[in-house]
């Protein structure tokens, strides 16, 4: 089947979305930007398309009588699966090539004792690694990097104690041989592994087997790719592949919502604000200047500062019962403005609701700079998933603009792929 | 860097200016008394007048912004107190003191004799040559040009001008170079001025045309370069504008584009823009690429007309020499208050047929840039053209941000086409 | 009279914090016909405005007690604080009772406002001021008398009634009250600067530019009796000066931190309007050229106005350092202010051969963190105090 592809680099996180020729997003995928976008642009779209085969199982599932009720629970058991061997095939990886990085004069005389150390860590973390696939397990991200990581630290120290080795040198090799191994897109075909997944199920596979091998028997034929985002132009791509994140994200929050008029996006570097017509088409936007105060990063900034995960800020911030004024949101002087506050005595949610305010101010003034708020007004990016923010926009866009239905999709991280893979789809069907 | 290509007539400004900077540097030896001014309101003719050479610190710091020097430059000023947050043109021309002040023909710079400190559209001005004083210990002559804050001079500040130039500037030149002022002299030169602005108009105004065969802001800083600085009032700025004239008619014949940088002409264009704002000189080139490699073209720009907005019909007037001197200064484009640049804008837009107003705003200029953000705001609401805004710095290259100035960029070339595209789909 | 310099204070603070200027729009409201002139740092010619019958408002930004949103979109980052929050003002409709707005020369950002306040509110009077540059009175003199002139005839304009030249020498006699008032304030504080703490000396004077000039002078006068009679505790502190805040202003608490850490103000160029002309202007004869000469011969120094002579550079400051027996200055700017920040260097070389130490920072006028200002300022007066 025809697939159209938007995949959208950014600073932080590289998103891809699959479409298919009926505009319907079969899939999404997601990973970490790393310092390579050419890997992170091909790990986004083979999650997305990894997506796209659970959604056309879900389809084939449908009309199969003895999968009703069940599907949800069939397609979790057969992802968890699949996760789980693409790890293991990975974490495989990771194993060989820490092993081939044992060379050098530090290692003389040791490098067998390291390689058995080294055995033994991965031995036991993959048998652990069931637990992190089990049904019901949480994991607190997804990324490779993090999996892996989760219980290197622990596992590691306690093996390289026990083998009088210094755990320095084992972290080294690791340290080096994750960026190789993340660099490197999972390899393999996915088809065969889903196959795997499938014999591994806990489900009667009677029932399933055949429409989930008829699904997986469906090529998916990649039609047409187009790159956005701010690393766009490191994408390998032809000119004609690539778009502004401007555009593709007017029209993807258009796609989310088609009464949206105006769309207000805060990312890692950047905030936009973009006016769209009633065809998506971009009308009029306005960018923070080079200073970046105010954007995402700045949140991260003052998470660092105090220590905690940058989820964690909005929920402490909604705990606040008197806001302090921050009138600064220059990432520079965030750390000191935090200390300068903290010394006078103000509590820590209180400083924080005064942030997020401040935060949102920076993008009142963008949103006014692009020529204000029109009804329907759609939020996006990662700070559109953070209560505190939300409510300070709210109640600011209420202030300012009236009554004015305020959008944000809990996959609005996603708006800028999902507005590639329409002009993906309209480059190619048009 | 390969090898630009240039004109014949870039040559000869070429070579105009490396005479300058002989004249200048070798005014020990020969005797010639060195001024230091401003492009804004300057007033070479008077000069001429005098037999004084002219040295403008404005194109030093461009010519030290080009050549990559200006960022040593600031950072020297910077170093001995001079706040981050100021004009880097004048950093650039205190490190360059700091630094052995040598000319870009590798002489050292004399100290001036004067400085004359023809205020007109911008503050810092007025502060830059109270820094230099203090450097030089000189005769600094002050000429006062107030502010259209009404949208057009009055009586009042003609007078007040005149009177100026009568009672402190001619004397003061009289005294620093011993030549008695000569009436007859300025209207000589005024007359070859205003031969040299028919000409710089006509090719301006070339911008009208489909193609386009000038670029009105990367190439139009070198269409003004004779005029703007100690060429106007000359016989070798008539000779240059008639020979750029000449090559721009030869383009327009051939139904061409303007020369790039890489010898090539950019006749396929996609977007015409007009644009407000200096440019960026650091990466000059760079940036001037963004732009061309997208098919873009600028049809108009208002920074070809700080140093006089002849296009507005004002040309040097042998018969009434002061008082054109005195409206000279007053009508250059920084001079005029925002409603007056928000209506040029809207006129630019409309008569050279531009898709946009793309502002450039300078953070060292604020006489510029302060307001742009509105006067863009205005003019899109006027013309119905979306506007782009960018950000740089004339000489400060730690201000530039390519990838920045370029995703802005591509955001607004694509929004153009995007619009362009919905409206034929639904015409 | 027996007000407490408390008392008075607290009216003053109350004035100052009020940004929907209520008193303002209590005085326009109390007879009809009434006119509000608003006008920006650092020098208009209130007599003028007064003469007028209108009230001269003074507009000096909107401190660190006001959100801004619709006047940071206006504004690009390296552009000073006062003019987004003189934007917010309008915008949200805190001015809507002012009918003329002067915006006088200080520098290309406030010039430029001048114009975006005619787009942006198109029935309200609006003019820049462009003083002169030229001192000579045949030439500056001459251009600025006509300059005064039309804003005479466009207050006239406004009002709908002539500006009689009686009008205008009275009220030149009530603003030269105004000045001998101010003046013996800070006289006053130089002497004993531990009665007239600088936040209230402050207060005192910014309230004064948002009253009618005659309830200002009762005022001055007032606290001048009350401050006299007032015991309050002497502390060690060293005795400065501040320069390079005439523009944008400084939130109240840097005024309070740097007394509080240990220098007391003994001189400043704070919200200049009211000391800028340093003598008293001749209450007769022709008073626009009264006006005019005052500002060309008798007016203060400061770095929106050239000084013609280069060895005149800075002489200013040190007389006045000189009178107030100030030990060392402070040269406080706002960041991205060009005048100050373009003048600070030719300054502090003059200080430096005058022998008068010297340290500067720069601030917002909505600045939030104290600490470093404590600290500098805190340093230099230990300083001041090893070197004394």
């Amino acid at each position: 089947m025809q697939c159209f592809i938007g995949i959208d680099l950014g600073s932080t996180t590289t998103k891809a979305v699959v479409m298919d020729e009926n505009l319907q997003v079969l899939g999404r995928g997601i990973t970490n930007s790393r310092s390579n976008y050419d890997t992170a642009a091909k790990v986004s779209k083979q999650e997305a398309l990894i997506d796209t085969r659970l959604t056309l199982f879900r389809r084939a599932l449908a009309d199969v009588p003895g999968a009703a009720g069940q599907v949800d629970a069939i397609l979790a058991d057969l992802e968890r699966n699949f996760r789980h061997i693409q790890f293991l095939e990975q974490f495989d990886d990771l194993e060989a090539t820490c092993i081939g990085n044992i060379s050098g004069p530090r290692f003389e005389g040791i490098a067998g004792a390291v390689r058995d150390v080294l055995e033994e860590t991965f031995r036991r973390l993959r048998d652990r690694s069931a637990g992190l696939f089990a049904p019901g397990a949480r994991r607190k991200s997804d990324f490779f990097r993090d999996l892996a990581g989760a219980d290197f630290m622990q596992v590691g120290e306690a093996v390289s104690k026990d083998a009088g080795l210094p755990f320095e040198l084992v972290l080294n090799l690791y340290d080096k041989s994750i960026i190789e191994v993340e660099n490197r897109p999972p390899a393999g075909e996915m088809e065969a592994k889903f196959l795997r997944a499938l014999e591994a199920g806990t489900m009667d596979a009677t029932t399933i087997a055949a429409p989930v091998q008829a699904a997986l028997a469906i090529p998916l034929e990649e039609t047409y790719v187009v790159g956005t985002g701010y690393g766009r132009v490191r994408l390998p791509f032809p000119k004609e592949h690539i778009r502004s994140e401007i555009l593709c994200h007017g029209l993807g929050a258009h796609m989310m919502y088609p009464g949206t008029r105006t769309v207000l996006d805060i990312g890692g570097q950047d905030t936009k604000g973009i006016q769209v017509d009633a065809q998506g088409i971009v009308e009029n936007f306005q960018m923070n200047d080079r200073c970046a105060a105010g954007c995402g990063r700045y949140l991260g900034y003052i998470a660092d500062e105090m220590n905690m995960g940058l989820h964690e800020l909005g929920p402490l911030a909604m705990a606040s019962t008197k806001q302090v004024r921050i009138n600064s949101t220059c990432t520079v002087f965030a750390g000191a403005e935090l200390r300068d506050r903290l010394a006078l005595g103000e509590k820590r949610e209180d400083i924080l609701a005064g942030l997020h305010r401040a935060i949102i101010l920076r993008a009142m003034s963008i949103l006014s700079r692009a020529g204000g708020v029109k009804d329907q007004f759609t939020f996006t990016g990662g700070v559109a998933k953070n209560e505190a923010a939300v409510r300070e926009l709210r109640k600011l866009i209420a202030e300012n603009y009236g009554d004015v239905q305020i959008n944000i999709d809990p996959e609005s991280i996603y708006t800028g792929a999902l507005g590639g893979a329409t002009f993906a789809a309209r480059a190619a069907l048009n | 860097m390969s090898d630009v290509v240039k004109e014949p007539s870039m040559l000869l400004q070429k070579e105009l200016i490396a005479r300058n900077y002989d004249a200048i540097t070798s005014s020990r030896e020969t005797g010639r008394k060195v001024s230091s001014t401003f492009v804004p309101g300057n007033l070479n003719e008077l000069l001429l007048c005098f037999g004084i050479v002219n040295n403008l610190p404005e194109i030093n710091a461009i010519q030290n912004g080009m050549r990559k020097l200006s960022g040593d430059y600031i950072m020297t000023a910077e170093k001995s107190g001079h706040s981050e947050d100021v004009c880097t043109y004048v950093k650039a021309d205190i490190g360059m003191m700091g630094k052995g002040n040598i000319a870009p023909n590798g002489k050292p710079f004399p100290n001036p004799d004067v400085l004359l400190l023809s205020y007109t559209g911008c503050y810092t001005f007025m502060k830059w040559f109270e820094l230099l004083r203090e450097e030089y210990k000189c005769p600094t002559l002050m000429l006062h040009v107030p502010y259209e804050g009404d949208g057009q001079s009055t009586k009042n500040m003609r007078d007040y001008i005149v009177k100026q130039l009568k009672e402190v500037i001619i004397p003061g030149l009289e005294e620093v170079s011993g030549v008695k002022f000569d009436i007859d002299r300025l209207r000589e030169a005024l007359r070859n001025s205003a031969r040299a602005e028919d000409d710089l108009v006509w090719v301006l105004e070339q911008g009208k045309r489909t193609p386009s065969p000038i670029d009105a802001y990367f190439g139009g800083v070198y269409y003004i370069g004779p005029i703007f600085t100690a060429f106007r009032g000359t016989t070798d700025a008539i000779d240059y504008y008639t020979a750029l004239r000449a090559e721009v008619q030869a383009r327009v014949d051939a139904g061409q584009g303007p020369l790039m940088p890489d010898g090539t002409t950019l006749s396929e264009q996609k977007y015409r823009l007009v644009v407000e704002g200096p440019p960026n000189w650091t990466h000059f080139r760079e940036f001037w690429k963004m732009f061309s490699d997208e098919g873009a073209v600028v049809v108009a720009s208002t920074y070809t007309k700080v140093g006089g907005m002849y296009d507005l019909g004002f040309r040097h007037d042998p018969d009434n020499p002061l008082e054109s001197l005195a409206d000279y200064c007053l009508g250059c484009y920084t001079n005029r208050n925002l409603p007056n640049r928000v209506e040029i804008l809207t006129k630019y837009i409309e008569e050279y047929q531009a898709d946009g107003l793309l502002t450039n705003s300078i953070k060292s200029c604020n006489s510029f840039s302060a307001g742009q953000l509105m006067m863009m705001r205005e003019v899109e609401k006027r013309t119905g053209k979306p506007g782009a805004f960018i950000e740089t710095d004339l000489v400060d290259p730690r201000y530039f941000s390519a990838a920045n100035v370029k995703n802005r960029l591509e955001s607004y070339f694509q929004m153009i086409e995007q619009k362009r595209r919905g409206a034929t789909r639904a015409a | 009279m027996t007000a407490s310099t408390e008392a008075i204070i607290a009216h003053c603070q109350a004035l100052f914090d009020d940004l929907d200027f209520s008193a303002a729009r209590a005085w326009k409201a109390a007879e009809p016909g009434r006119k509000v002139v608003g006008f920006l740092p650092v020098y208009a010619p209130l007599e003028l405005i007064h003469a007028a019958g209108c009230l001269p408002l003074g507009i000096f930004g909107g401190g660190d007690r006001m959100e801004v949103i619709h006047g940071d979109a206006f504004y690009q980052s390296y552009i000073c604080r006062i003019p987004r929050s003189t934007v917010e003002l309008g915008l949200t409709g805190r001015l809507d009772f002012v009918d003329g707005m002067i915006f006088p020369f200080v520098c290309d950002v406030i010039r430029n406002l001048s114009g975006m306040w005619k787009i942006m509110f198109p029935d309200v009077w609006t003019k820049f001021f462009d003083t002169p540059q030229n001192f000579d009175p045949e030439v500056g003199g001459a251009y600025y008398a006509e300059e005064l002139q039309e804003m005479r005839e466009g207050l006239e304009r406004l009002t709908g009634r002539p500006v009689t030249d009686a009008a205008l020498r009275t009220s030149i006699a009530l603003y030269n009250e105004n000045r001998r008032l101010v003046r013996a304030v800070y006289d006053f504080r130089a002497e004993a600067p531990w009665k007239a703490p600088a936040s209230e000396v402050y207060l005192l004077m910014r309230a004064g530019l948002l009253m009618p000039v005659e309830e200002h002078n009762e005022m001055l006068a007032a606290w001048l009796a009350a401050a006299s009679a007032e015991d309050r505790p002497r502390r060690d502190n060293v005795r400065i000066a501040i320069y390079g805040s005439f523009c944008e202003q400084p939130p109240l608490n840097l005024i309070k931190s740097i007394e509080m850490a240990g220098c007391y103000v003994v001189e400043d160029d704070y919200a200049l309007v009211n000391r800028f002309l340093t003598e008293d202007v001749p209450a007769d004869g022709d008073p626009v050229q009264a006006l005019a000469l005052a500002y060309l011969t008798h007016s203060v120094e400061t770095s929106c106005k050239y000084v013609p002579r280069e060895e005149d550079k800075g002489r200013f400051h040190i007389a006045q350092i000189r009178k107030a027996r100030a030990e060392g200055v402070i040269y406080a700017s706002p960041s991205f202010c060009d005048p100050a920040l373009l003048d600070r260097p030719m300054i502090a070389h003059r200080l430096t051969e005058a022998g008068i130490p010297h340290i500067s920072f720069k601030y917002a006028e909505n600045s939030g963190q104290m600490q470093p200002i404590r600290e500098q300022a805190g340093t230099f007066a230990d300083s001041l105090k090893l070197w004394s």
